[in-house]
């Protein structure tokens, strides 16, 4: 007997919640631009419409940053999220940014070929918020931040992100309510950082699947063997928890080795948003 | 009697109490124009909500020599007030506060009493807690106010009920949560279904004001309410937007809901006294603090 695990959220309501936090947090900075990686998949996709929802898209600058063996069709699916949310964009292409620092290591294996396309990204994409005078919204949801399926300094960094507390689940739900184009919405999500690279063939386990299971650990608070006995499977739900607590470091800031009275983080404490 | 009261649900600037200061003198105004005698601000109006190290800087005494109150208390001559501030007392401790301003006066301020101190909520590391819970009386009857987190252990408004109040002013800062199939938030759910049973119980009006905005990623969801003694919603402000939402109660609903339903006549306070005494003299089931 499998625990119902309702994952179903309300689309308008969120798209009312998270593009007045788009708006709310461009504008106290200062800002009333944005710039986003688009890579084709659902998520960048949905942060897109949900920035030019908020901003209007006169005022979101869309980057496409392909590398020699990206896919084609994330172009094209980056490309038809552009022109239906009729933001500004630019294409611009990595290879020679990263093909002298692979090509002087040899031996180099995917995961370190795909750390660097990640953050030679996020250099674009910096550097495009200065040059555009926007903030960089971010595109990483809940399932990924908490498995850690995130480059540190690479696709993670950005000045605000708006899906983060949404399972990969409930962005597709807010996908098809936005009008992200159906064939994104269908196609299996990837990083795109190889040919043919898709996420559940690396995590081992489908985002439907393990939506279910973080929802219960995380927003319910169950045991890993509440877990077990509302049905997942033992090894599925301890790799699962283990893979969480592994990755907390990339959820943090780098601790500070304290010395002081007043230390940045721990007694040092204030909102981003202060006085604004 | 009738009562016009504006439930103002304003967005903040985060420590910013000049600026703050400014948008409450505006908005007085504009009740003051409609109508209103009585205003009332959300919890930490003058502040903003998770003001952490920012505590000591915002802090001010609710006297007509603070530049804060001055101009404040100079606008309760034409309506009563109701502003959300911290208060540093004259020992230099800091409370979440309410304060009351009525033609010129101070008629009251409430200390939040329960400041949570857990998941998200951080109040107890840099605030005093509160330590009455007292009605007041207004030109419009007595009054009972109480902050966010004092209206979710049902003694305070318990306290309020027999101390005299007839009109309960609660006000909130409190964050979005629980996005589901629903269209509105569980946290709007969760403190409707409670103002909504105060209200019943307690055969009393029950009005609730909550902040709009965001701080960082947390959403305030606004939604003002105004309950009956019957229990009915009689008034309610929008969703996340600023909004002044004005209602006028009657104040006779008193008489004709008591008449019907004699709660506060039947109400055993002795009893409750004698039981809690021996509750808390009784070492074997230790309840709460």
């Amino acid at each position: 007997m499998k625990t119902q695990v309702n994952l179903n959220i309300n689309t308008d309501l969120v798209r009312r919640i998270l593009t007045g936090f788009i708006r709310s947090e461009i504008h106290r900075m200062g800002f009333e631009r944005a710039v986003i990686n688009l890579s084709g998949g659902l998520d960048s996709a949905v942060s897109c419409f949900l920035a030019a929802e908020a901003l209007g898209p006169q005022n979101v600058l869309a980057l496409r940053l392909p590398y020699r063996t990206s896919s084609p069709e994330s172009l094209e699916h980056a490309q038809m999220v552009i022109e239906a949310t009729g933001v500004q964009s630019h294409t611009f292409e990595i290879t020679p940014m990263v093909d002298p620092l692979i090509e002087h290591f040899p031996e180099m294996n995917s995961l370190r070929k795909g750390n660097i396309m990640a953050r030679m990204r996020m250099i674009v994409l910096y550097d495009q918020t200065v040059a555009f005078n926007g903030l960089a919204v971010g595109t990483g949801n809940k399932t990924e931040i908490l498995l850690g399926y995130t480059t540190l300094y690479g696709d993670s960094a950005c000045a605000l992100n708006p899906i983060g507390d949404l399972y990969k689940t409930q962005v597709r739900q807010l996908a098809r309510a936005l009008g992200v184009p159906q064939v994104v919405i269908d196609k299996p999500p990837s990083a795109d950082l190889w040919a043919g690279q898709t996420d559940e063939g690396e995590l081992g386990f489908t985002y439907a699947e393990v939506d279910k299971l973080l929802y219960l650990l995380i927003d319910e608070r169950y045991t890993p063997q509440e877990c077990i006995e509302a049905g997942f499977d033992s090894r599925f739900v301890h790799a699962v928890v283990e893979r969480v607590r592994k990755n907390q470091f990339k959820r943090m800031l780098p601790p500070i080795a304290k010395l002081s009275n007043r230390t940045i983080g721990y007694d040092f404490l204030y909102l981003r948003d202060w006085g604004t | 009697m009738k009562l016009c009261l504006a439930l103002a649900q304003i967005n903040t600037v985060l420590g910013n109490v000049q600026k703050n200061l400014e948008k409450h003198l505006a908005i007085i105004e504009e009740a003051n124009s409609r109508g209103a005698d009585l205003v009332v601000f959300p919890e930490l109006s003058l502040t903003g909500y998770v003001l952490q190290d920012l505590t000591p800087m915002v802090a001010c005494r609710p006297r007509v020599d603070d530049p804060v109150f001055a101009p404040l208390l100079a606008a309760s001559q034409r309506l009563d007030i109701v502003v959300g501030f911290v208060e540093e007392d004259v020992r230099n401790r800091f409370y979440i506060a309410a304060a009351y301003l009525s033609r010129g006066k101070v008629l009251h301020v409430h200390r939040k009493v329960y400041l949570p101190t857990y998941g998200l909520f951080d109040e107890g590391r840099f605030f005093a807690w509160g330590d009455t819970v007292q009605a007041f009386d207004t030109s419009y009857g007595r009054v009972g106010m109480l902050i966010c987190e004092d209206f979710w252990h049902a003694s305070p408004p318990y306290l309020l009920w027999l101390d005299g109040a007839d009109l309960f002013i609660f006000m909130s800062a409190s964050p979005g949560r629980g996005v589901t199939g629903k269209e509105v938030l569980d946290s709007s759910r969760w403190v409707n279904h409670i103002l909504r049973a105060y209200a019943s119980l307690y055969t009393s009006f029950v009005a609730h004001t909550n902040r709009v905005g965001f701080e960082d990623g947390l959403n305030f969801w606004g939604q003002a309410a105004l309950y009956d003694p019957n229990g009915d919603l009689l008034a309610e402000g929008p969703a996340f937007e600023e909004a002044l939402t004005l209602v006028e109660i009657d104040l006779n609903q008193l008489h004709r809901t008591r008449a019907r339903l004699p709660l506060l006549r039947d109400e055993r306070t002795a009893l409750v006294q004698r039981e809690l005494n021996r509750i808390v003299s009784d070492r074997t089931h230790f309840s709460g603090r």
